[in-house]
């Protein structure tokens, strides 16, 4: 058997190119997943609100993005809107756009969840100790829900960086776009370049990801 | 919107609808076997296999389906391991979907107390029985949410087999996108159809919840 293309790797600047191809995702997911955290914690507040309406808005956005994939969102987004409304839109903003509406609503859910699951008795707790609402909401149960919800919230980060793998679709280079272009351009001197460059990817994307879900299982068993 | 240009496309969503839910449902059916044997070697704690089990399955959550499709498609043809796109798309997302499942699984037969396990050997079980009448039952209940989430989650990610050129929803849509530049109405048609193809398993999935939801003890 010939080699498996690990050299194409380290010809030039090649390596450097797929780092660089990765950070795009990244950065897209860290972006998106800033944004996304502050309007979740809103979107989840609001959902535990008593109002009808609201609520069922709230839940039809939720439904919506349960229910469509993110590539379709990102069609929608990209090629879409720009037609209907005739505006220009990059396919970075596109892809933050589709990318901050979905996480929100993951956030919001997650949000919601965790308030959800403080019992009622520790609000009863505190009003028979004499605090008001928003000592109450302040120093008793936010503390309790931040707990729960940051290993959550860490693991959207590494959803997110997943998710963001299918930019490539709407025209972006990204990692796997720049491991395209780097097996075509030597697919005469290594054919079998294929194996080792999205071998590589394979493992960048894990070792990114793998170490941020171990921290967040750890968090996760110690403040359980 | 041409209401014309969407009747003629109706038949091309058609055809893709069918080879997205066959392929989809193809790998859903392996991501519950894949994944109820990972969770028995898991939860049994048998040597050996259940590191291998582990590696499996932080590998294939960690990492994107698109990623594993273009390694199992492109890349294994390399090594001599050449599949036919059809495979490719109902083993990657058996693979992704086992990972998931496996930990669903493991989760409800975790939850179940080991006091249920002694008192129905004290019984009389054997564990064979005890495993089968006693844990499964419960555990599968615990479990349903999760599920069905990764149920859902595994039908959306099939979006992504248009990478691998199958003709599923998302290439057709690309298609007509790409040849007519009929934009508007190849959107709306993918929307409608994603919904035709996930309201309903959203719709009975809730109500799948309910029911078994009545088999767990209240605590």
């Amino acid at each position: 058997m010939q080699n498996l293309g690990i050299d194409v790797l380290f010809k030039g600047t090649n390596f450097l190119r797929l780092l660089q191809g990765l950070w795009v995702s990244v950065e897209i997911s860290l972006i998106s997943v800033a944004i996304s955290i502050v309007l979740g914690l809103v979107v989840g507040a609001l959902m535990t609100s008593e109002n009808k309406l609201l609520k069922a808005i709230l839940k039809i956005y939720l439904e919506i993005v349960r229910i469509m994939p993110q590539m379709v969102l990102l069609f929608l987004a990209y090629f879409g809107t720009t037609r209907v409304f005739g505006w220009n839109l990059t396919a970075e903003a596109a892809a933050i756009f589709v990318f901050c509406f979905w996480g929100t609503a993951e956030m919001g859910d997650l949000v919601r969840g965790s308030i959800k699951s403080i019992p009622v008795i520790q609000y009863e707790s505190a009003a028979a100790l004499g605090m008001n609402r928003w000592q109450t909401h302040f120093y008793i149960i936010m503390p309790q829900t931040l707990r729960r919800l940051i290993p959550l919230s860490i693991n959207l980060i590494t959803r997110m960086i997943k998710t963001t793998s299918l930019v490539m679709m709407i025209g972006m280079v990204e990692v796997l776009k720049v491991a395209q272009q780097i097996i075509e351009a030597n697919r005469r001197t290594s054919p079998n370049a294929a194996f080792g460059v999205f071998g590589v990817v394979f493992l960048l994307y894990f070792i990114i990801c793998w170490p941020i879900s171990r921290f967040a299982a750890y968090l996760e068993k110690r403040w359980a | 919107m041409d209401t014309n240009v969407i009747t003629e496309y109706l038949p091309l969503f058609w055809d893709a609808l069918v080879i997205t839910l066959k392929i989809g449902w193809q790998g859903i059916a392996v991501a519950f076997v894949l994944g109820l044997l990972d969770a028995a070697i898991l939860h049994f704690q048998i040597p050996v296999l259940k590191r291998m089990v582990g590696a499996y399955i932080e590998l294939f959550r960690n990492t994107p389906l698109l990623v594993q499709l273009f390694f199992i498609y492109f890349a294994l043809p390399k090594v001599g391991l050449s599949l036919s796109a059809e495979t490719c798309g109902w083993l990657g997302l058996g693979l992704l979907g086992g990972a998931y499942m496996a930990e669903s699984f493991r989760s409800g037969l975790d939850a179940i107390s080991q006091i249920q396990v002694e008192s129905a050997l004290s019984l009389g079980m054997s564990k064979g029985q005890a495993f089968y009448h006693v844990i499964l039952p419960q555990a599968v209940s615990i479990s349903v949410p999760g599920l069905l989430a990764n149920v859902i989650f595994l039908l959306k990610e099939t979006s992504v087999f248009s990478t691998i050129s199958l003709m599923d929803l998302m290439f057709t849509a690309k298609d007509l996108i790409g040849m007519y530049a009929k934009t508007t109405e190849s959107l709306f048609l993918l929307v409608v159809f994603y919904l035709i193809m996930l309201l309903p398993v959203s719709f009975f999935g809730t109500i799948l919840e309910r029911r078994v939801r009545h088999a767990e003890f209240g605590d």
